[in-house]
């Protein structure tokens, strides 16, 4: 419950302007059954997340052992960069189905890079995807074509050039064990691998960047109802091109880090990660239809899902399959959740 | 000559513009034909017609049931998973007789087509959501099922495969009769009627009295049944259930044929002769460049640039 309590002010003064607060006005004159359809809506995932990672910790010796949260944290890393840019994207009312391509083209074109150097082996997977977002951004903000179906082509195209790279899949770029870039994937800091501290900063300045800048109440706006954004002003066309060129980015450095901790760009990474991202993105509070959203809740929902993975590993004989379907039940349950109380405060 | 296309230009331009979006998917089937004619050896054969129209049977079947939804305004992510369960179903249940492993194999594309339509048509949930549910849910369901490739090993199910009726492969004739029905369906009930209704505006149609939830339910029934059917093909010709495998990525295909066809988005228009003629398309593009031996990673790249050049005609129409 701390949590809520944190986390209120925060929300509070962030969402003053944004069309996306119509949750933060609630408990102002509210009845209580609309302030806990709120709360609900807000941190369920959180209190999910607590009781399974509970009944984990009681049902299995080995969930809270160093090793496996370690594992577990620096599985989610990944995932959680790439939810991260989703999670602009979706704000804005948009979907974004080319990051689990543009992760897998990230890994391969940072271990490629890495022998030119770390910088290269950054900076490359970060131009080529971003581009790539840029592309897909241009495409839906210019030339208004429906979101799912630019990045759905998006995400066969990257898959294509994926391919193209490395020899129709059969090359596998190798990282240098001893090379920085390798250690940004598999040092240590105070005891927490390197990609989680990453996954930690990025998450800073994308909480930062949502509620507190400019930019960050452009995408609530845009969300919220686009026409009503362009009336005020708001830059629409050049919002949605950010989002969606952020959305790439994270997913090409998501890649890069996943290469630098697997020391080797595997060409067959990332198919189906566009689900999972936009899972935990929904499963986080964050509505599909756009202008409400924040980015904690996607950095839990990223939790929740990689703790249900556990759990369904550690149960050992069901099967890995068992992971998508709870996933999708899971998905479908918070959908109609987030549907039915959407609608009963409408009603209110 | 460039000043007279000019002066008429307004006019002119929208009119091309309609006329290629009606018919520019036959027009480009024409061109790739004649370049293969012209290009690839061995490409007029009885034989390589047979492969190509085999082949492109079940993308044709799912898009059908996609370009219903696209009717309504809505889309059936779910579709590939769809064929992953048909499939798996199919091979558990071959044991009670092929009839009744396909009627198995339909009913659980009719259940995830049901779940699909209850989610959007009572719960209000945006159709790319739901069925994004279902497409994880979905393949979850048929791994758990059947967790690795299985051979089919059934006469009944190896004549449907690679069988024919005077010459024609039972998948084509499958295929064609399924179109024919789906082209009745929009063209001549009240159904089509009332779907096109639906996806034209569900506000209007609701005040107009029509059934909404219930189109909504049979057209990601219809959708589910008709993925289903070609999963049971799909497993027919290659006389094995693959369900890791099957279907992945058949809903970007299915899309692709239906858009391409000239069914917009938006929705409220549906044209199966163009998403007949879109998924010989899709397919004779893909042919085209594997016979002239450029890599897999080519042929995606290519198929991405086609779909996003057709949304990009289809567009225009949207904004008039």
């Amino acid at each position: 419950m701390t949590h809520t309590h944190t986390e209120r002010p925060a929300r509070a003064t962030g969402g003053g302007a944004s069309p996306g607060k119509d949750i933060d006005e609630a408990p102002l004159g509210a009845s209580r059954a609309e302030r806990l359809s709120a709360l609900a809506q807000q941190h369920g995932a959180l209190v999910t997340l607590l009781l399974v990672a509970i009944g984990a910790s009681i049902g299995f010796d080995t969930f809270l052992t160093g090793d496996n949260l370690e594992n577990m944290a620096v599985s989610s890393a990944f995932l959680a960069i790439v939810a991260l840019g989703m999670t602009f994207v979706i704000i804005t009312g948009g979907i974004d189905l080319s990051v689990g391509s543009l992760f897998a083209l990230g890994g391969v074109l940072g271990a490629w890079g890495s022998q030119y150097g770390t910088l290269v082996a950054l900076l490359l997977p970060l131009a080529v995807c971003g581009l790539i977002g840029l592309v897909n951004g241009l495409l839906i903000a210019k030339a208004r074509l429906a979101p799912f179906i630019v990045t759905l082509a998006a995400m066969l195209a990257a898959r294509g050039i994926l391919l193209a790279i490395t020899d129709e899949g059969s090359n596998t770029y190798l990282v240098d064990e001893k090379s920085f870039f390798a250690s940004l994937g598999q040092e240590k800091l105070l005891g927490i691998g390197v990609p989680v501290w990453i996954t930690v900063a990025l998450f800073v300045v994308g909480a930062v960047m949502l509620r507190r800048s400019r930019f960050g109440q452009y995408v609530y706006a845009v969300g919220g109802n686009e026409d009503a954004a362009a009336l005020m002003g708001a830059p629409v066309a050049r919002t949605k091109i950010a989002v969606y060129t952020l959305s790439g980015l994270c997913a090409g450095l998501a890649g890069a880090l996943n290469a630098a901790w697997l020391v080797s760009g595997v060409t067959i990474l990332g198919t189906g990660m566009e689900l999972e991202a936009i899972s935990a993105v929904v499963i986080g509070g964050t509505l599909l239809t756009g202008g409400f959203g924040f980015i904690s809740g996607s950095l839990v929902g990223v939790l929740l899902l990689k703790v249900i993975q556990n759990v369904i590993n550690q149960i050992g004989s069901l099967d890995s399959a068992y992971q998508q379907v709870v996933s999708g039940a899971f998905l479908a349950v918070v959908v109609i959740a987030q549907t039915w109380l959407g609608r009963r405060r409408r009603m209110m | 000559m460039t000043e007279l296309a000019l002066k008429g230009a307004p006019v002119d331009r929208a009119r091309l513009l309609r006329l290629l979006q009606d018919y520019g998917v036959y027009a480009g089937v024409a061109v790739l034909l004649l370049v293969n004619i012209a290009l690839t050896p061995h490409f007029l054969s009885t034989e390589n017609f047979r492969t190509q129209a085999v082949q492109v049977a079940p993308v044709l079947i799912v898009a059908l049931g996609m370009a219903l939804a696209i009717g309504s305004e809505g889309v059936d992510l779910s579709v590939g998973s769809v064929m992953a369960l048909s499939t798996s179903l199919l091979s558990l249940y071959l044991g009670y007789g092929p009839w009744v492993a396909l009627i198995v194999a339909m009913l659980g594309g009719a259940v995830i087509g049901l779940a699909n339509g209850s989610l959007i048509a009572f719960i209000g949930v945006q159709p790319i959501v739901a069925t994004l549910a279902l497409m994880v849910a979905g393949r979850g369901i048929a791994l758990v099922l059947l967790p690795q490739l299985k051979d089919v090993r059934d006469p009944g199910m190896s004549s449907l495969g690679s069988g024919d009726l005077f010459g024609i492969p039972y998948l084509v004739l499958i295929a064609a009769a399924l179109a024919l029905a789906v082209g009745f369906t929009v063209k001549r009930t009240t159904f089509g009627r009332q779907l096109l209704a639906i996806g034209d505006s569900r506000p209007a149609a609701q005040l107009a009295g029509l059934p909404v939830r219930r189109v909504l339910i049979v057209v990601y029934v219809i959708a589910g049944v008709l993925a289903a059917i070609a999963g049971v093909l799909a497993t027919a010709r290659l006389q094995a259930s693959d369900p890791t495998s099957l279907g992945t990525l058949m809903e970007l295909s299915a899309i692709t044929a239906v858009v391409v066809g000239g069914t917009p988005l938006s929705g409220g228009r549906i044209r199966i002769g163009g998403t007949v003629a879109g998924a010989v398309l899709i397919q004779l593009l893909t042919a085209t460049l594997i016979k002239h031996d450029l890599p897999p990673s080519w042929t995606q790249i290519a198929q991405a640039v086609v779909i996003v050049l057709a949304v990009y005609a289809a567009r225009e129409r949207g904004k008039r």
